[in-house]
């Protein structure tokens, strides 16, 4: 499984704050984004555009691949400070 | 207190500017300089007046976030201690939202890796704002300017 989890602005619009996913092995963040729009139809689009990923805390790319219990994060850009 | 002291905190408790600056200075001979910045929460944003602001965090992720944010300054120039305070939670206008402090042998080193640190936390850190307008409840957007601080490093 995979725990992925939403924050400020996206969790509103995804209407919930975390989901868990089986996990597909070497699936990237990119294609993790298209797997969890095409699930719902409320979600499409949700994650296309000026959304940022976070693998176990740290910021990713598209690219990066996914394993195992990783914690996927997915929020807009931050605006702290 | 070690010399090269990193101190970070996330809370929703409200800081005081002398206590914080007396953590900077107290047995720390070797550095001649302190530079610090407060952030504070203001009453007009993106064109609306803000009454108060909620700070949203990812609390796994924060700590980790400003710690590399920190690592990297040291790793440019010669610092003594770094001590960042950020508020998270419900917060007034007026009220202080972030601290940030760096002591060093000299100024430069210390000016630079200040606005290095501010520069990095606006554009890296897991923080959002969301204001509760005179419009309703908005959440903040990020800023282009912000990211063009962060792009001359």
């Amino acid at each position: 499984m995979i725990n992925v989890l939403f924050f400020a602005s996206l969790r509103e619009k995804m209407k919930t704050d975390s989901l868990q996913l089986e996990t597909i092995e070497n699936e990237t963040i990119g294609e993790l984004k298209q797997r969890i729009m095409n699930s719902k139809e409320d979600w499409q689009g949700t994650l296309a555009n000026n959304v940022l990923a976070a693998v176990n805390q740290e910021m990713v790319g598209d690219s990066a691949t996914l394993t195992d219990h990783s914690e996927v994060a997915f929020f807009p850009p931050v605006t702290g400070g | 207190m070690p010399k090269n002291f990193d101190f970070i905190r996330v809370s929703e408790q409200d800081f005081n500017v002398a206590d914080e600056y007396q953590a900077m200075t107290h047995a720390n001979p070797t550095d001649g300089a302190v530079v610090f910045f407060v952030g504070l929460v203001r009453d007009f944003n993106q064109g609306e007046k803000v009454k108060e602001l909620t700070l949203e965090h990812y609390p796994a992720m924060t700590e980790k976030s400003l710690a590399s944010i920190i690592k990297q300054a040291r790793e440019r120039w010669q610092l003594g201690r770094v001590r960042l305070v950020h508020r998270v939670g419900l917060l007034n206008i007026n009220e202080q939202i972030v601290f940030v402090a760096v002591s060093s042998k000299h100024r430069e080193d210390a000016f630079s890796a200040c606005q290095f640190i501010m520069d990095y936390l606006k554009t890296e850190a897991p923080f959002w704002k969301k204001e509760q307008t005179t419009q309703g409840d908005v959440w903040v957007e990020s800023n282009a300017k912000d990211t063009v601080a962060r792009e001359r490093w």
